[in-house]
């Protein structure tokens, strides 16, 4: 019986290997630091949130601020969220603010998103502009880490390794 | 009537197994990883199509999301709404129903990897289920900013 159990353990590995080299084939992640250069300013927007009430990037000046650019039919970004949440409880007392920008059409599944994944931050429905002023999102997810002084310090296309962007949080958070 | 033991193990394993495959399979259903190569076109060929006179034009399909196509998309091609939603689908549907079935059509998305993209495949799909058998979509390995826009290809911004 034993040896039944471990043919069917392995056919399940050989599924899950399968599942695996699928989803992820041809994901690229992406950082493109500002390196040297002195980092440029994030572009200013004021967007609703899922409430309804204005959101002004620039009121968060003097937190570090993750600027998150999803949407709900996004896979690898929806897989983003949970350590994005957890990143927010565990930084959020140091100085850390995640934002969220959902490229979805309409909020109305962004706000079921929402309230299913408990997230602690909040989410406004950016537009085409929002997507220019940040040199177009065109491509999901992208994220941004501003400094406390409102310069962007990195940008990462594509799905991003949670402990990246907690290495710069923790650097940037001093 | 009981079944020897060997025969019942097996059993056991083949219907496990095909449950495991089941689900993996409802999973992988969507993906854009599993339309065959054939039905598929790389930017650099589709740049040549429509730069050529000669080569008959497709219409091209924006099947991903709105915002996106607002930002960047192919000249001349439409938006229609993301196929992953039933809305999406059924407005496909609506606008190449009166068309030829031998219409060459290509479909694009771009929002994400390739592997992850979930519009797609629902579209070439539901060309496929409507008897059209010149539907091409367009391999975009990254997304759209990366393997179009940054490529220098033709674009278009706006509604």
């Amino acid at each position: 019986m034993k040896k039944w159990i471990l043919r069917g353990l392995a056919l399940i590995a050989v599924v899950a290997g399968l599942y695996f080299v699928t989803r992820h084939h041809g994901e690229r992640t992406t950082m493109r630091s500002t390196g040297t250069r002195e980092p440029s300013p994030a572009p200013d927007f004021s967007l609703s949130d899922l409430a309804g009430q204005n959101l002004q990037l620039l009121s968060y000046r003097g937190k570090v601020v993750l600027l998150d650019f999803w949407a709900t039919w996004c896979d690898p970004c929806r897989e983003e969220i949970p350590h994005l949440i957890e990143l927010q409880n565990k930084y959020g007392e140091q100085g850390l603010q995640i934002i969220g920008v959902s490229m979805d059409d309409g909020p109305e599944p962004v706000r079921d998103f929402y309230q299913r994944f408990k997230m602690n931050y909040p989410v406004v429905m950016g537009n085409a502009k929002t997507g220019e002023l940040y040199g177009g999102v065109l491509g999901l997810p992208i994220a941004f880490v501003i400094g406390r002084d409102g310069r962007i310090y990195s940008k990462h296309i594509g799905a991003t390794n949670i402990s990246v962007f907690e290495k710069e949080i923790v650097a940037l958070l001093g | 009537m009981s079944l020897p033991i060997k025969f019942r193990q097996m059993l056991f394993v083949l219907i496990f197994g095909s449950v495991v495959i089941a689900v993996a399979s409802l999973a992988f259903a969507y993906q854009a990883s599993l339309i065959p190569a054939s039905r598929l076109i790389n930017p650099d060929e589709l740049v040549k199509i429509l730069q050529s006179a000669k080569s008959e034009r497709p219409l091209m399909i924006q099947v991903g999301s709105h915002v996106l196509y607002m930002q960047a998309h192919i000249p001349g091609s439409e938006y229609i709404g993301p196929a992953s939603s039933e809305s999406g689908l059924q407005s496909l549907r609506k606008r190449v129903e009166s068309l030829p079935r031998n219409k060459f059509i290509v479909l694009y998305c771009g929002c994400c990897p390739w592997s992850h993209c979930p519009n797609v495949k629902p579209a070439d799909d539901a060309l496929h289920a409507m008897g059209f058998n010149n539907v091409k979509v367009l391999y975009i390995a990254n997304n759209f900013g990366a393997d179009w826009v940054e490529k220098g290809y033709p674009v278009a911004k706006g509604d």
